[in-house]
């Protein structure tokens, strides 16, 4: 397992140097001056921003940029904001809990809706509670994030004024009074990423139960004596959800894309609403920081999905 | 099984009548099986509809997209404006319209990028194997590793002022987009083709073919690519429904088109503060895209069962 473990760490690597490379290309390859802001401003001298800009390596060819901000990275330094002169590692740790914490929750929340619905609708096929899910997964993941969002918003804030329109972190409560203060914020967020995911789940989930539920080894259980709640558990959901982890692992660059819409729509201060104030104010070093964090969250994740596979699946042999 | 009742009409049927009937074919079956998915009928439906509006829609209903009128603003639906007005007092059926062809076109467009990518890139990987195989597989993998929204976001922020220099702000983001969007949805089709041209190579036919001499270009073209079409098919027409999804998320995000260019993600955008006052601004176009979106995955579902000849049930 610890080999195992280390073989896929060593294989991560060259997926993050890739990623790292598109990254700086299209960084490189864009127009556009952090400077020409500076150029406007008649109170700084040429000399001075020539100056600033030789210290900063700008002038540099590309590669030994590339090089330079390669090494600081590993250093753990992704450079400081233009804007706010805040070290951009020190940004990004302030806002990731909060995303993780919002897309973490809904992941959860969308298995706990996509597994037993997707289990009963395999074994009940055709029957109407399976049309009905069906037809409800598909209106799920064609309804886009940022469309239920606003419903959301429309229903239960300004309609039935349940909810606030707008997620905040900073509650001035304790204990129970908290806990129920942070529901009500995050649960709107929380659930529009949760209802569009488990809708894909749901689909993935029934597909391969449908695939599982056809083998022998489900009719020897039968067979056996084994009750069905028995058979359908534990013979058929642990291997129908092999394939799901893989597609769990696929979705995770997607769930990102909804994380960033919900973000933007609720204001949750997550690393997604960073990026697009960073692009709003040309700030480069944080919208590149934030761009190869997710990168680095997708491998990370892959690698999760990775080892999952062998707690569910014990033919797979880690050498 | 003996011949029972069921093999006695055959019989009767002379070998004429047999030659006669038209062929068929396996497109002709496709249709018949399509046509069995309700659900996939009535997507086809909505969606030709949503064409057919947004094609001639603008010509026939009578309201300018961007007549602005300041009497008339953020009013609710009424029988002048059927779908309300925004807060510069215009049209928004008007605006749906016009809209809708340009998140149409991108989603068209940016779908036919990503399958002629996935298509050569799968099927010369397929074809050559080996070290080719190998650095192009790894490629597609760097590509799925990639988040797709930061780096659209990323790109588009980058390069929407040159492009749109050279080209004009309406074709210049058009472009931009749809060249971006389909250069990150390439991986899937890409991997189809990989593994059905992997598949392909080992048949009789192949071999056949081989033997009477085809060159290699013709025999990938000719006798492989069209077998490898059917997962193209269906993954091509639920990727026109991700390319719409990707395009309203940009543009709700502010960074996709320009404010007179209304599609329907830009029209949920300008909506988005002022659903308290306006709510009929921010749900017909989201509906329009919903519907279409949905129509389109129907229409993908129906595909798969009419195409793919190894589906369960």
């Amino acid at each position: 397992m610890t080999k195992y473990l280390i073989r896929r760490l060593i294989i991560a690597v060259p997926t993050l140097l890739g990623i790292s490379v598109v990254i700086f290309v299209i960084l490189s390859l864009a127009p556009g001056d952090p400077f020409s802001e500076l150029a406007l401003n008649p109170n700084v001298p040429v000399e001075v921003r020539e100056n600033l800009r030789r210290q900063l390596g700008m002038d540099d060819p590309i590669h030994v940029r590339y090089v330079k901000w390669l090494t600081s990275l590993l250093q753990g330094n992704l450079g400081y904001s233009f804007v706010s002169r805040v070290d951009v590692t020190q940004l990004i740790w302030q806002r990731l809990p909060t995303t993780l914490f919002v897309m973490g929750s809904a992941y959860v929340i969308a298995l706990l809706i996509a597994v037993p619905v997707g289990v009963i609708s395999a074994v009940r096929q055709y029957s109407w509670l399976d049309n009905l899910a069906t037809t409800l997964a598909f209106i799920g993941f064609s309804l886009p994030t940022f469309f239920t969002g606003l419903i959301f918003i429309l229903v239960f804030s300004i309609y039935l004024r349940w909810l606030p329109m707008v997620f905040t972190t900073n509650i001035q409560a304790t204990g129970p009074a908290w806990f129920l203060e942070i529901l009500r914020h995050a649960i709107m967020p929380i659930m529009v990423l949760a209802l569009f995911e488990g809708a894909v789940l749901t689909r993935y989930v029934r597909a391969s139960m449908l695939d599982v539920i056809r083998m022998d080894y489900i009719n020897v259980a039968r067979a056996k004596g084994l009750s069905e709640r028995a058979v359908i558990i534990r013979h058929g959901l642990r291997n129908a959800l092999i394939p799901v982890v893989t597609i769990m692992a696929l979705q995770i660059p997607g769930i990102f894309t909804g994380a960033i819409v919900t973000e933007q729509i609720f204001r949750v201060p997550g690393i997604g609403s960073l990026l697009i104030s960073s692009i709003q104010l040309k700030d480069t070093p944080v919208v590149m920081a934030i761009v190869f964090a997710y990168a680095v969250l997708v491998v990370v994740f892959n690698l999760i999905a990775d080892l999952a596979y062998g707690v569910l699946d014990p033919r797979i042999r880690y050498d | 099984m003996a011949a029972g009742p069921g093999f006695a009409p055959a019989a009767a049927r002379t070998a004429e009548a047999v030659l006669a009937r038209p062929p068929r074919t396996l497109w002709a079956d496709a249709w018949r099986q399509f046509r069995r998915h309700r659900l996939a009928m009535f997507g086809l439906f909505v969606l030709s509809f949503m064409v057919v509006a947004t094609a001639f829609g603008p010509f026939v209903y009578p309201v300018g997209f961007n007549e602005i009128d300041m009497t008339q603003r953020l009013k609710p639906p009424s029988p002048a404006h059927p779908l309300g007005t925004d807060d510069l007092g215009q049209d928004i059926l008007a605006r749906i319209l016009f809209g809708g062809r340009v998140s149409i076109a991108v989603g068209l467009a940016a779908m036919f990028i990503a399958v002629t990518i996935g298509t050569a890139v799968g099927a010369v990987s397929g074809y050559f194997g080996g070290t080719v195989d190998q650095v192009l597989m790894r490629l597609t993998d760097l590509f799925i590793a990639l988040p797709p929204l930061p780096l659209l976001l990323l790109v588009i922020y980058l390069f929407r002022d040159p492009v749109r220099n050279v080209f004009g702000p309406e074709l210049g983001i058009f472009l931009l987009m749809v060249t971006v969007i389909g250069s990150l949805r390439w991986m899937p089709v890409a991997r189809l083709v990989r593994a059905s041209f992997l598949s392909i190579k080992e048949k009789e036919f192949i071999e056949a073919a081989r033997c009477i001499g085809v060159p290699g270009f013709r025999m990938a073209v000719v006798h492989m690519l069209p077998n490898a079409l059917s997962p193209v098919i269906v993954a091509a027409s639920l990727g026109v429904a991700a390319a719409i999804l990707q395009e309203s998320t940009l543009s709700f995000l502010g960074l996709g088109f320009p404010p007179d260019m209304p599609t329907w993600g830009r029209l949920l955008f300008d909506a988005k503060d002022r659903l308290d006052m306006a709510p009929h601004w921010a749900i017909f176009p989201g509906l329009a895209i919903f519907l279409t979106v949905l129509s389109i995955n129907f229409i993908g579902d129906g595909l798969r069962d009419a195409l793919d000849p190894r589906k369960v049930s």
